[in-house]
């Protein structure tokens, strides 16, 4: 039951939001522009032949092109948690032996995540294939993308799971290798599933951060779903084939950062419970 | 001196460590026979908890040398992984690992270190766990258990790895009055059953009652040594005096 407190509450926000959104579509259809832009960026028809494609006519289907945004989002994402991880326990690392690897990983990381993402694409996307190597420069454009979307966002989230690994308390550490557990193994069994745990929200973000940007794999010619708005925008001089892009990616990010903020209200719940104690 | 080095279950000699400026144990000498359960007894940041992390090589040493059954084991090239293996130590604060239930806290060192089977180490750890009173427990993850429980559990856990000697790091002084005596016990029950002990504690009772030796640190060094029933009522150093009367002005002896 609501109490009286909490309906007024209910009708002053659904009024304030009532009233800002009217007030920023009156400013949409009241300005000079408004009738040019909707017909340019928001015209149904327009945006249909986009989503559908027609070939003959020098565009893509931009609903086909997405899938190809899925599957390099896809497929990097499961190489960065991997390559990732690998930097950030080198870096972590103290032996002796490892001083070059931990040298060569610290380079990688502030190289990597000072180049703009787009330096990156270029760099690999015309160079390995100018480099003359069996395999390595006979790939499709789209291989190349996923591997400077790799390169670049690896170096973020090493320091992610960096920071993750941090977050344990070094009395875990120190329980572990008093039990005669190796250091990999204190790593792999005791520090880690901690460290994950506390970096899944941060790790969510980067991830969303990554659907959007497998469209900059569009400027090596690969048909995904920014180069195909672009090629139907070339032919028909509309953009609403952009809209259609946006609207897709949306589908794509919102799921996963509405899963997020539950995560993290999950883990607020937990903190808070365990603090009570 | 003690007896043929079979008998001698630890020998710390010379043993220095500094942080930074600061140094913590200035020479410290201790022989500890087998079965016998050592207190160290002093004010806190005395250096106790120092000079036990060093015996389990949590911490570099300076300079000396420890020995385990008469083997050194602060010479560099020693698998420090192996000798741990020998020394159990239980922390203030428990550091149970609490992504784990209680029973895998208990096996997971069993298994990853001695290679025992999954069966082998959850057989073992019900019959550790049973006669401390905490097999019902062992499907409970380690937020779900009070403090004393919790500290038993650790205890268990060191136990598992069949230690020869066991470090206990003032393991009640972060319990709440009333379960200090449940983890007491539990060590009481350890020293009748011949366990060697290295014991920094403030439970000076305690420590009367079950200390084979007492141990009183000050400033880094062993001022005074003895059977608890004359260091306790007289001891000869200065020091010891002061720390002691100022133990019994604030109720605790």
């Amino acid at each position: 039951m609501l109490g009286r407190g909490d309906r007024r509450g209910l009708a002053l926000s659904t009024a304030s939001t009532v009233i800002v959104l009217a007030a920023l579509l009156a400013i949409f259809l009241l300005a000079p522009g408004s009738r040019e832009v909707r017909h340019t960026f928001f015209n149904p028809t327009d945006m249909w032949r986009a989503f559908v494609g027609n070939p003959r006519a020098g565009y893509y289907s931009v609903g086909e092109a997405i899938w190809l945004n899925i599957r390099m989002f896809v497929a990097a994402e499961i190489l960065i948690l991997i390559l990732a991880l690998i930097v950030a326990v080198i870096r972590q690392s103290t032996g002796p032996i490892m001083l070059p690897l931990r040298i060569v990983s610290t380079i990688y990381v502030d190289v990597c995540r000072g180049v703009p993402l787009v330096l990156l694409i270029f760099a690999i996307g015309f160079g390995a294939p100018a480099l003359g190597l069996a395999f390595i420069s006979y790939q499709s454009a789209a291989v190349y993308g996923v591997a400077a979307l790799v390169i670049s966002y690896s170096a973020y989230v090493s320091e992610v799971y960096r920071a993750g690994i941090n977050s344990v308390h070094r009395s875990q550490v120190a329980a572990a290798r008093s039990l005669g557990l190796s250091q990999w193994t204190s790593m792999r069994h005791v520090i880690l599933p901690q460290a994950i745990r506390n970096i899944i929200p941060p790790l969510l973000n980067d991830f969303i951060s990554l659907q959007k940007d497998t469209a900059l794999v569009g400027i090596l010619g690969s048909i995904e779903a920014n180069k195909a708005a672009e090629l139907f925008s070339d032919t028909t001089f509309n953009y609403s084939s952009y809209v259609v892009a946006a609207i897709l990616f949306l589908i794509l990010t919102i799921p996963l950062a509405r899963f997020t903020d539950h995560l993290i209200a999950r883990d607020r719940a937990r903190r808070l419970a365990g603090s009570a104690q | 001196m003690t007896g043929p080095a079979t008998q001698e279950a630890l020998r710390i000699e010379g043993l220095r460590k500094s942080f930074g400026a600061n140094e913590v144990l200035r020479g410290i000498d201790l022989a500890v026979a087998a079965h016998e359960v050592i207190c160290l007894i002093g004010a806190s940041g005395s250096g106790k908890s120092t000079l036990l992390r060093c015996v389990n090589l949590l911490e570099r040493i300076d300079a000396g040398t420890i020995y385990l059954d008469g083997q050194p084991i602060t010479r560099p090239g020693v698998n420090e992984n192996l000798v741990r293996r020998h020394i159990g130590i239980v922390f203030q604060s428990f550091n149970l690992f609490p992504h784990m239930t209680v029973e895998r806290n208990v096996t997971l060192a069993p298994m990853k270190v001695l290679g025992l089977s999954r069966a082998e180490a959850a057989e073992q750890s019900k019959v550790l766990l049973d006669r401390f009173g905490l097999l019902e427990k062992r499907a409970d993850y380690p937020d779900r258990l009070s403090g004393g429980q919790q500290q038993r559990v650790a205890i268990v856990r060191a136990l598992a790895m069949r230690p020869q000697l066991l470090l206990l790091d003032e393991v009640t002084s972060a319990l709440d009055p009333e379960l200090v005596s449940e983890v007491l016990d539990v060590i009481r029950e350890l020293a009748e059953g011949g366990m060697t002990m290295l014991i920094a504690t403030h439970e000076m009772g305690f420590a009367r009652d079950i200390a084979s030796r007492v141990c009183f640190l000050a400033d880094g060094q062993i001022v005074e040594q003895g059977p608890p029933a004359l260091l306790f009522s007289q001891p000869s150093d200065e020091r010891t005096r002061r720390f002691l009367r100022r133990i019994v002005d604030a109720g605790r002896l």
